[in-house]
Order: structure tokens, then sequence, then C-alpha cells
């Protein structure tokens, strides 16, 4: 059976266990006098049987579908004969998709050696066997650990125990999960910026103020050498975040004041989903518009004042970032601010404080911590956005602080590195995740830096 | 004491009865059944003059006609069962109910023969006349100087730092609160025990210099040593403040205040100097209500 159609049948199996020891448990309880006289409620019971059941199988299913390729692959490359074994890891993988395309019927095992063809066939039936094997392990330990804890039913046990600590268990798990996932993230990107700094130096990577990232794919290939210094992307990526930040943090904040502070039931009703929706539209949609209509609309204005504008800038770009972000800001702190005790206002309000003094005064530096969050949140929205800038600020890496001009962003850099034909472990490819990992460098101290602050001018009420 | 005192309760059910006959045949009147307000409700040269208060929540009449006077340099307390409008009455007189969008306040409400719900009236120079303490302690989370003098930065009382240090000191000190802190005027306001925050809030109330404080149940959340402090601080600030005190607490209000208001579901029962009330209330209400037989 397939893993797709397994899964429905071990869920329902779960269901099955559930009812079965819910029956049980009251079927045991009746005689004594009621389920008081059982150690849980039979819930319990049930929920034990049902994680006795599912939680098993699945650990074993997922285990035999992460294993079962490899497996198969080394006996099957074991299997072949000694004039096909192949001998690099590259003609490996060429080999068994030779196999596995003949076994698939794509490509038709008349035109392959015979080696192929007779592994193409042992493939289909090692295949066969492996889902027969797996069908019939998960089911059978689904049933039985179903039946066991069925079985195990009885009203001294404490079940209520046992499932609280298999929850927390479970619970752990999925914290872990997302450390786990940074740590790997982190780890799939040293290995490669490591790489790169076996071809490239320190110093003209991190000092470097040219960026042009072209390496010759032929080694007859004329010219191009590449230089990967990072600054003007950085430079780039910083200009268009302080727009962008520009723009978002006074938007943000003051419609957040106003929709917390002023506005009436009904107005609030209205701004904050379409605040809210600001956050929905998707980057393209946000592109078009720094593209086709603000970029446009700046380079006019800048010429009418006597000052050239490229057709693609930081601002342009900058601007519209800012627009996109202003929901991170305001959601954030309308809620931070609506956060801080009514008791602050009033205490404020009855010394006749205006609304204006009292938000300045004393709730804003009791709401900073959140706030600061909010514009956290922004910045990272700012640094790692990518479609805009692509659309709106160019792909030139101009080393400027003249928002008027065309740069270029980190991210956007990333993104066009690993675009297209490159060998992988050219500098060209590698330096992306040199820039990636300089990205994660740069937005946790950040991170880091702003939490010390927060913590430093934060009023603490209570 | 209902199985001892059985036609207590017959007799507040009477009464009730008889409010809900009085209200269906002669709604406008003011005293629905409960009677005039008992005792002396006015006085002479009054620093309030209200007169026939009702406030609304959206459509539930929360004080239903009520006319009183407050005199000078005197301690006023109100008291009454828990939702009977004291605290409502009180938020009323320096327009803390403003900020509530389904509160509406009708009748006269006068503060030195001025109106306080006139349109033109500035809320800000009404507040600053009429301080407020709440029932909770609520410091702001600055520190002990900053609390005690953000009324008088707000309102430019101090030209020079050295004005606003004497300020604050002065404050601090009426609110006996200056020998405790002296030293640590820096550290927040937030890490004083309850009954030091109470009198820090009462301190940064009477920084501005107000002419009337408003304490709504000020020591409810204190214990019997700073709930003493306390009612020894209003006893002296009553020289020179006039003071409206809501309590639940009938000794804190016999021995604070000179007259005592006993609040009903949103009436005035009665109004006397504090003695006559506690010794002989002229109404049944008020005399159930001190003797503990309900409320």
């Amino acid at each position: 059976m397939q893993p797709a159609n397994l899964f429905p049948l071990i869920v329902v199996l779960v269901a099955i266990a559930f009812a079965l020891g819910y029956a049980r448990s009251r079927a045991l309880a009746m005689p004594l006098g009621g389920i008081r006289n059982l150690k849980s409620l039979p819930f319990y019971y049930a929920a034990r049987a049902a994680m006795w059941c599912g939680l098993p199988a699945l650990l074993i299913l997922a285990c035999w579908l992460g294993f079962e390729a490899k497996v198969i692959q080394t006996l099957i490359v074991g299997s072949l004969p000694a004039e096909l074994r192949p001998d690099t890891a590259g003609q490996a993988s060429l080999v068994l998709s030779q196999i596995s395309n003949v076994a698939s019927g794509a490509l038709s095992g008349d035109f392959a050696p015979e080696g192929i063809a007779a592994a193409a066939e042992r493939l289909e039936a090692l295949r066969a066997q492996s889902t027969f094997m797996m069908t019939a392990l998960v089911l059978s330990i689904a049933v039985l650990g179903g039946f066991i804890a069925w079985l195990r039913i009885a009203p001294h046990i404490n079940a209520r125990e046992k499932v609280e600590s298999t929850l927390r268990k479970i619970f752990f798990l999925c914290a872990a999960l997302a450390i786990l996932t940074t740590v790997g993230i982190i780890f799939s990107v040293i290995f490669e910026t490591i790489r790169f700094f076996g071809k490239v130096s320190f110093i003209e990577f991190f000092f470097g103020t040219s960026w042009s990232p072209q390496t010759a794919i032929r080694a007859d290939q004329v010219g191009a050498d590449g230089a990967f210094g990072m600054i003007p992307l950085f430079v780039g990526t910083l200009l268009i975040s302080s727009i962008a930040m520009l723009v978002a943090v006074p938007v943000g904040l003051m419609s957040a004041i106003y929709l917390s502070e002023y506005a009436s039931k009904p107005v609030r009703a209205i701004f904050k989903p379409a605040l809210e929706m600001l956050a929905g539209v998707p980057t393209v949609v946000y592109g078009f518009f720094a593209a086709l209509t603000v970029a446009p609309f700046i380079s006019d204005i800048a010429e009418a004042i006597g000052l050239s504008a490229s057709s693609q800038s930081a601002l342009a770009a900058g601007l519209v970032m800012g627009i996109m972000i202003i929901p991170f800001v305001s959601s954030l702190s309308d809620d931070v601010i609506n956060a801080v005790p009514q008791t602050m206002r009033d205490g404020s309000l009855a010394l006749g404080a205006t609304q204006s003094e009292t938000m300045k005064k004393v709730i804003f530096p009791a709401a900073l911590p959140g706030i600061m969050g909010g514009v956290l949140l922004a910045v990272s929205r700012a640094i790692g956005e990518t479609m805009i800038v692509v659309m709106a600020a160019g792909l030139a890496a101009n080393m400027t602080a003249n928002p008027l001009e065309a740069v270029t962003t980190v991210t956007v850099q990333i993104v066009t590195l690993l675009v297209g034909d490159q060998e992988f472990d050219s500098a060209k490819t590698l330096a992306a995740f040199a820039l990636g990992m300089m990205l994660f460098i740069v937005t946790l101290l950040l991170n880091i830096v702003a939490l010390h602050v927060v913590r430093k001018y934060r009023e603490q009420y209570d | 004491m209902n199985t001892m005192n059985p036609n207590i309760v017959n007799e507040t059910a009477t009464t009730e009865t008889r409010a809900v006959s009085a209200a269906d045949t002669d709604i406008s009147h003011a005293d629905n059944g409960y009677g005039e307000t008992v005792g002396k409700p006015f006085t002479d040269n009054p620093k309030f003059a209200l007169r026939d208060v009702e406030v609304y929540y959206g459509d539930t009449q929360a004080i239903k006609g009520i006319s009183l006077d407050i005199r000078k340099n005197q301690v006023i307390s109100f008291i009454g069962p828990s939702g009977c409008g004291k605290s409502t009455f009180l938020r009323c007189l320096n327009r803390m109910n403003d900020s509530i969008d389904s509160c509406r306040v009708k009748g006269r409400l006068e503060l030195d023969g001025q109106d306080i719900y006139d349109r033109k009236r500035d809320v800000v120079e009404l507040r600053a006349r009429v301080g407020m303490v709440f029932q909770k302690p609520n410091p702001f989370p600055k520190s002990i100087y900053d609390n005690v003098a953000y009324g008088p930065r707000i309102h430019g009382l101090a030209n020079r730092k050295s004005e606003l240090d004497d300020i604050v000191e002065n404050s601090l000190k009426k609110a006996g609160l200056w020998a405790e802190v002296k030293d640590r005027l820096d550290s927040p306001g937030t890490g004083l025990s309850g009954g030091q925050q109470q009198r820090l809030c009462i301190a940064r109330a009477i920084a501005v210099s107000p002419e009337v404080v408003l304490m709504d149940e000020p020591c409810s959340a204190l214990d019997p040593i700073a709930t003493a402090r306390i009612e020894e601080l209003i006893s002296e600030l009553s020289e020179s403040y006039t003071i409206i005190i809501v309590t639940h607490s009938m000794q804190q209000a016999a021995r604070v205040s000179h007259r005592t208001a006993y609040f009903h579901l949103g009436h005035l029962i009665e109004v006397n100097e504090t003695n006559k009330v506690f010794t002989s209330p002229q109404h049944e209400l008020t005399e159930s209500y001190i003797t503990g037989r309900f409320g």
C-alpha cells in the first residue's frame, strides 16, 4: 500500500483504538460504581490507547520512508555486474538514474545495457517488496500497540499522568524542531561559505568596494575574474531599508496611536483590517506599483526640480517597501498600546494631562518593548525583501548614498547569483552563501542590540 | 443573620416593591419611591453644587437624579453597597467618565459656580483643579521623582529645576512619604510597597495644587497599617483641600469625614454630619446598611 493511503488508515486505527479504549475503561468502571473509581477519566485511557496505536506506527513509517530509497540503492549498486559498477559518486548517480528511468518506462530497456535492464527489474521487485513489508509492519505495529494499551487499561493505572508526560514530550519536540531548523540552516550555509573563502580572500569580500561576480566558465574564456566586494550591496540594502523604515515607522506608529487612542469603534473596525490588508498584498504587485507608478513619478519630479534621476531608484523601492511594512509596525504597536492598563491612562488624565501628553509620556514608554518588536520585525522584512528591489531599484551594484540612483541589495544579488547556468562550485554561486551568512549575522546582531536597548529604556508596568 | 431577623428581609422587599410601583406612576420625579434625600444635602457657599444629576451607560441609568452640595475644605465620604453608583458619581466631578463612550451625564454640576459639563469647559484645567486618587495604586512606571514631577511639568508649575525639586519634596512630605524615599528618588515608583505606592499617588495628585482631591476607595488594596497612615493623611490634607472619598469601610468614613452620604441603587438616600449618620440615621435603608444588615 502506498504511504499516502497508509496514513489515513493509521488515523482510522487510532480512532478505533480511542473508541475501544473509552468503551473498555467505562465498562471496567461500571461494576466498581462509576467512573469516579478509575484513577483517571475514561478520556485519558482512550487517549493512551490511541497514542500507543498511532505514535510507534507513525514513527516507523517515517523512518522507513526516510531510509527506503537509500537502502534499495545500495542493494542495487551492490548487485550490479563488475563492468557496470560505478567508481565515483557522480557515476553512481548516473547509473542509478538510468536504472530508475528504465524501471519507470521513461527509457526503453532495449537501448540500455543488459545489466541495467536486469537491475531495473530488480529495482521494481525491491520496491514492491519494500512497500509490502512497510504496510505489513506499520499496520501490525499499530494494531499491536493499540491492543496492548487496550489490555492494560485497569482502574488502578493513572493514565492521565502518562498522557500528560507524552504530550509534554511532543510539545518539546515541536519547540525543538524550530531550533533545529535554524541550526540546520546555519550549517548548510557555513560549509559553502567556507568553500567560498577558499576561492576569494576575506579582505576582498569584507572591504572590497566593487561587486561584479562574473567568473570565467571555461578556462580559455576572456576576462571577468570577478570582483566580490560586499560593501556596495550592504550599502544598497542599508539605503533602501532606511528609506523604508523612514516611511513605515512614523506612519505605522502614528496610525497605531490613532487607532488605539482616538478612533471611534466603527472607524477602527474599518481601518484596522484595511491596514492589515496591506501586508497581504503579494510583493510582486508592490513591485509593479513601484516600477510602473512610483519610479517614473519620482524621476519626473526629480527632473522638474533639476536633479538627475535614473528610471530605477532606491527611493522608489524604499518608499513602496515602507508602505508594505506599515502594517507590521502599526498592528503590533496597536496591540501593545492597547495592552497598557487603563489605570495608567486614568492616572495621567486625572492629573490634567491631555491625551497626547498621556500618550507621549506614559503609554509610549510603557509600550516601548512591544513597539520595538514590531519595528524589528519590519526591519527584518525590509532587509529580506527582494521582489520590490529587483523591479524598482535594479541590479546595478552602485555604491552610493544618493536615493535617486539605482542600487541593489544583498538578497537581490543572492537570487541573481543562483539563477542561471553555473557550476555549483564556482566562486559566483558560492558567493551567494557567503552573502546569506553575512545577512544572517547582521540581522542577528541587529536583534541583539535592539533587545539590549529596549531592556535598558523600557518602563515596566505591573 | 437572616434567620435571626426574618422581618428585615421582608422590609427590604417591601421597599423595593414600593419603588417599582412609584416609578411606574411618576417617572419624572426624582425621588422614585425612595423619597427625597433625607438629612442636609445643601449647604451655604458650596464648592460643588450638584443638581438633579443623572448618569446613563447606554440605556442603563446608573445615577437617578442626585442633588448634593459639597463644602470647601471638608471631607465628605460616599458610602453604600457595591454597584450603588458612588464611583460613577465621583468620576463625574472631574469628568473622568468622558473616556467611556457610552456614558452620558445630565443635570447641572457646578464647581465654584461654573458648569463642569459646559461645552466650552477646558477639561485639562478642570482636572488640574480636581485631582483624583484611584482604588488601585497606579504609579507610572517611572522614577519616584518623575511620578511626582509629572503634573507640575505638564502644567508648567516650575520655572527652574530647584523649584521643581521643592514641589516634589513638599508633595512627598505632605503625603508622608518623604522620609521613606528621600534617598532613592531615582528608583522606580512601581518598586514601592502597596501603601507607599498609594501615598506616592496622593503626592502626585497634590503636586499640581488641586483644590479638590477625589479618592475612589483609596485603601481597599492596602493593609490596616497602610490604611491608618492614609487616613491620617486625609485628616491632615483636609485643612487645605476639599476631599471626597468613596469607601466601603464605614469605620473609615466615620474616622475621616465631616459629612457622609449614603447611596443606594443610584439614589442618594441620606446626607448628614458623619456622627449623625452613624448615631441616628433618619432613613431605614441607611440604618440597615450601617448596622450591617445588608450591603
